[in-house]
């Protein structure tokens, strides 16, 4: 309890010092509203000192110095402060999102603010928003995206992300447009292309609101890609058409070749961003090549490169949260296998904790900004831009699903719709946007507009669509993690289904997964990863200690007496490992450089050196199965090469520095000519097959699998 | 490809057979290529005609649950047991039933070629078994397999949308 009121204390401290400082008289008239007002107080006085005449200045008060970095400072800690408050108080954060909470304290303290200044709080620059507090967000958004599940679904995100803001700011435009016409008293100044720009910013979807709430959700993964992505991928459009009806209001007229250019920019805006990330990426992924030997910064890189990514991307007028989350998805897998654990770490850590600041100042400033003096209300006006956001969007999602449920796999269904439909709130980037626009007579009002409709889909659609969830018996995410054997047989059908796939010739996606890996693996990773050993060591590592705790199980409980399917939970780390292993390698088996651990060794290593260095993979393991023995090396070549472009493949022979080179390598071809057959019959080959040691190596061994008669064919 | 590109020797014997699998390249880059070939040969057979292949693909059609099912009807051949039925055998390929240790052990080697030990691959195969062997005879049986795969949507996962 003490510490509690410690915090609170505190936190009224941070409240109360800045408008202390406010109190005494600015120095500069405050500046008019309508230009973006910075962030922090921008008029303050200059130090307090104690008046000695002619005396040293035993102790002053220089705030004038500090005041920006001090003010920032405070904010942040307001920020985090609050955040800290929350999840200490009892069952209110069970009840209201995150999010509401912290405008709820934006707002008292942006009322605080004007109480004592009688003048509007700072509020949110458009500037500032942009370029420094939404980054990281999306950066971590984009870093911990579920990758697998993303591509899966891309299809349908663009589906909804695209067509579905398109869908969106034209019919709220257009039916604002009806409402203006319809009330020409209060509303008749407002032009079709004011109505077309303010849909085009209250339409999208925004990412930081709807992270915040589906975080605490856990609705399935599906849902929570789809709303999540759309959210992410719909920038690009967005972004497009404000610029578009923005420079259209500039123009004197349009035409209809203004607007197909704009449909060539959105294009040009989606994909421009995702180049730059693309190539941010990549050069990320380089250079954390190199950092082996200063370990220390190799975190730092990551940032470095994605926000260029994103500042370039913005330079260019392209979609900066494309950019941004592309060069995070490319840049993730060659880094995390370049740099080492506690880098890996501390990305994460500190992605993760800017993220968070980021996210809890843009609520908290959202509620100051909501206590201005700028507002312009007109009940129509606000009531029905609700109503129509709501609307159009339940209706472009209904029809959208019931389009893209013909060609998906699995269909999403009418909660799932539902949840997808209520779940569109509205953020901070509509807030900054409608700041952004040229003056007009009625800005005043798009800015309260834009806000109410921000407060209400926080605070409404956030808070009750947990119960909604519940209510409607959503499929939620599974909790447990997998099983091995679950992960094991998983795997299994994973390859299955490529296979089949292949079978039929159909370019379904395992194939093109498969060709992406294939590619992955044969460039990019040889280009951009050190050093492929490092991964496995700490795997090794959890292996181990899983072996010594199965042992230390064993001690204390005979394994029989007590109920397998509970014992001894995997660790979460094991689990990931073991996961990460078995995902690798349905990546891996194309690879023919890789020193391929060939099960036939295994039964030559009771006998032989352990030392020795295991196998290389054979070629001939994916061809025709047969293969002929050349010369003293003893490597062998298939008989017919599929593949071009191998060049160590063939050394099937083991490296071991046994003098008695062609014997050990003779066991070693005879072993490899066994297929997939029953453990039953391999005792029995392997009995049948020994004789051969003696053979001279000249003999062609045959891979013998259940199809006998095609091998005694070529004997 | 599909069926009748496969093999030019099909217009005459209308029969495929494991070789004509073999020409596809990337079945045979797969780790268990080998496994899917032989399971569309029944056992001891050394061809397969066009009626048994179609058969066989029939099991990645997409389930469809809106089906309505009396008892008379058998099982059709895309529903989710006879899917895990397909499964199983690829692991179980003496057809005795049951997913043996060494069974398991052999596709994890096929699965997991180079990146672990014996000692690593044991263990694992030790904690699936653990896990999935509720009767305890050191084997996974059928009932076994389809209970630690209830989580999974199989009926996703082994679909191919060509069949429609």
């Amino acid at each position: 309890m003490a510490a509690l009121w410690t915090l609170s204390l505190l936190l009224s401290a941070c409240l109360f010092w800045p408008a202390c400082l406010a109190l005494t008289p600015p120095a500069e008239l405050p500046q008019p509203h309508n230009l973006p007002p910075s962030l922090g107080f921008n008029s303050s006085d200059g130090s307090l000192s104690v008046d000695l005449p002619m005396a040293l200045r035993v102790f002053s008060v220089d705030y004038h110095h500090v005041q920006a970095p001090f003010e920032i400072v405070l904010w942040i800690m307001l920020a985090s402060l609050a955040k800290l408050g929350f999840h200490w108080s009892g069952r209110v954060p069970a009840v209201v999102p995150e999010s509401c909470l912290l405008i709820m304290v934006g707002l008292l303290v942006g009322g605080v603010i004007y109480g004592v200044r009688h003048s509007a709080p700072p509020t949110l620059s458009a500037d500032a928003f942009f370029l420094f507090l939404l980054p990281p967000i999306v950066l971590d958004a984009g870093y911990f995206l579920p990758g697998k599940l993303f591509f899966e679904n891309l299809g349908t995100i663009l589906w909804y992300a695209v067509l579905g803001t398109l869908w969106n700011v034209l019919g709220i435009g257009l039916s604002l447009y009806g409402v203006c016409l319809l009330a020409p008293s209060s509303l008749g100044d407002i032009s079709l292309l004011h109505c077309l720009l303010f849909g085009s910013l209250i339409a999208a979807v925004d990412p930081v609101a709807v992270l915040s709430v589906f975080q605490e959700m856990h609705v399935n993964d599906q849902l929570h890609i789809l709303v999540f992505g759309e959210s992410l991928l719909n920038d690009a459009v967005t972004v497009v058409l404000y610029k578009l009806f923005e420079s259209f209001l500039r123009l004197p007229s349009v035409s209809g070749l203004d607007v197909l250019l704009g449909g060539c920019r959105v294009l040009v805006v989606g994909l421009g961003g995702l180049f730059v990330g693309l190539f941010f990426g990549l050069v990320a992924a380089l250079t954390s090549r190199f950092t082996s030997r200063a370990q220390v910064i190799a975190p730092l890189f990551v940032f470095l490169y994605s926000y260029l990514s994103y500042l370039t991307s913005e330079m260019l007028h392209l979609s900066g949260i494309m950019a941004i989350v592309t060069c995070a998805v490319t840049m993730k897998q060659y880094v995390e296998a370049n740099v080492s654990e506690r880098s890996k770490t501390s990305i994460q850590y500190f992605l993760k904790m800017w993220s968070s600041v980021s996210e809890t100042l843009i609520f908290i400033f959202l509620g100051v900004s909501t206590i201005q003096d700028v507002h312009m209300w007109s009940w129509s006006f606000v009531c029905s831009t609700l109503l129509l956001c709501l609307i159009w969007r339940a209706t472009g999602v209904l029809l959208l699903t019931a389009v893209v449920n013909k060609l998906r796999r699995n269909t999403v269904t009418f909660r799932d719709q539902f949840i997808i439909a209520y779940g569109g709130l509205r953020g901070a980037i509509c807030f900054s946007l409608v700041f952004l626009i040229d003056d007009f007579p009625k800005k005043r009002l798009f800015i309260t507009t834009t806000i109410v409709v921000i407060l209400f889909t926080v605070f409404v659609q956030g808070m009750t669509i947990k119960p909604l969830v519940e209510l409607l018996d959503v499929k939620r995410k599974k909790r447990a993690l997998p099983t091995v054997s679950e992960e094991i047989h998983s795997r299994l059908i994973d390859h299955l289904l490529a296979g089949i796939e292949d079978v039929v010739g159909y370019w379904g996606q395992h194939y093109w997964k498969d060709k992406f890996e294939q590619f992955n693996k044969k460039y990019l990773r040889r280009f951009l990863i050190r050093d492929d050993h490092q991964a496995p060591s700490s795997i090794l590592r959890v292996y181990q200690e899983l072996e010594r705790r199965d042992q230390r199980g064993d001690e204390e409980a005979p394994p029989l007496v007590d109920t397998r399917s509970d014992s001894r939970p995997l660790l979460p780390e094991e689990m990931d490992s073991i996961r990460r292993i078995l995902s690798r390698n349905l990546q891996n088996f194309n690879n023919k450089q890789t020193r391929a651990y060939s099960r036939h060794t295994l039964h030559q290593d009771a006998t032989m050196d352990r030392t020795r260095k295991p196998l290389h993979r054979h070629q001939s393991l994916g061809e025709r199965y047969t293969f002929n023995t050349q010369g003293e090396d003893g490597e062998f070549s298939g008989s017919r090469r599929g593949r071009a472009g191998l060049s160590r493949s063939h050394t099937v022979c083991s490296m071991s520095p046994r003098p008695v080179l062609q014997d050990s390598s003779v066991p070693g071809a005879t072993s490899q000519t066994r297929g997939l057959v029953d453990p039953k019959s391999s005792a029995a080959r392997k009995e049948q097959i020994s004789p051969q040691h003696q053979a001279p190596v000249g003999r062609t061994p045959k891979k013998q699998l259940s199809f006998v008669s095609e091998s005694e064919k070529q004997q | 490809m599909g069926f009748n590109g496969t093999s030019p020797l099909l217009d005459q014997r209308g029969e495929l057979r494991p070789e004509d699998f073999g020409a596809i390249r990337e079945l045979s880059m797969n780790p268990i290529g080998d496994r899917i070939i032989s399971a569309f040969f029944s056992p001891g057979k050394e061809t397969v005609d066009f009626a048994s292949f179609v058969r066989i693909l029939a099991h990645f059609h997409p389930t469809e649950t809106s089906r309505s099912r009396d008892g008379v009807q058998p099982e059709p051949a895309n529903s989710r047991t006879r899917k895990l039925k397909f499964a199983f055998q690829l692991y179980d390929q003496d057809r005795d039933g049951k997913i043996s240790r060494e069974e398991l052990l052999q596709v994890l080697r096929t699965m997991l070629e180079m990146q672990v030990t014996e000692e690593q691959l044991q263990s694992i195969a030790e904690r699936a078994i653990q896990e999935a062997d509720l009767d305890q005879d050191d084997a996974i049986s059928f009932d076994e397999f389809r209970k630690s795969l209830e989580k999974v949507d199989i009926d996703h996962k082994m679909s191919i949308r060509f069949l429609s």
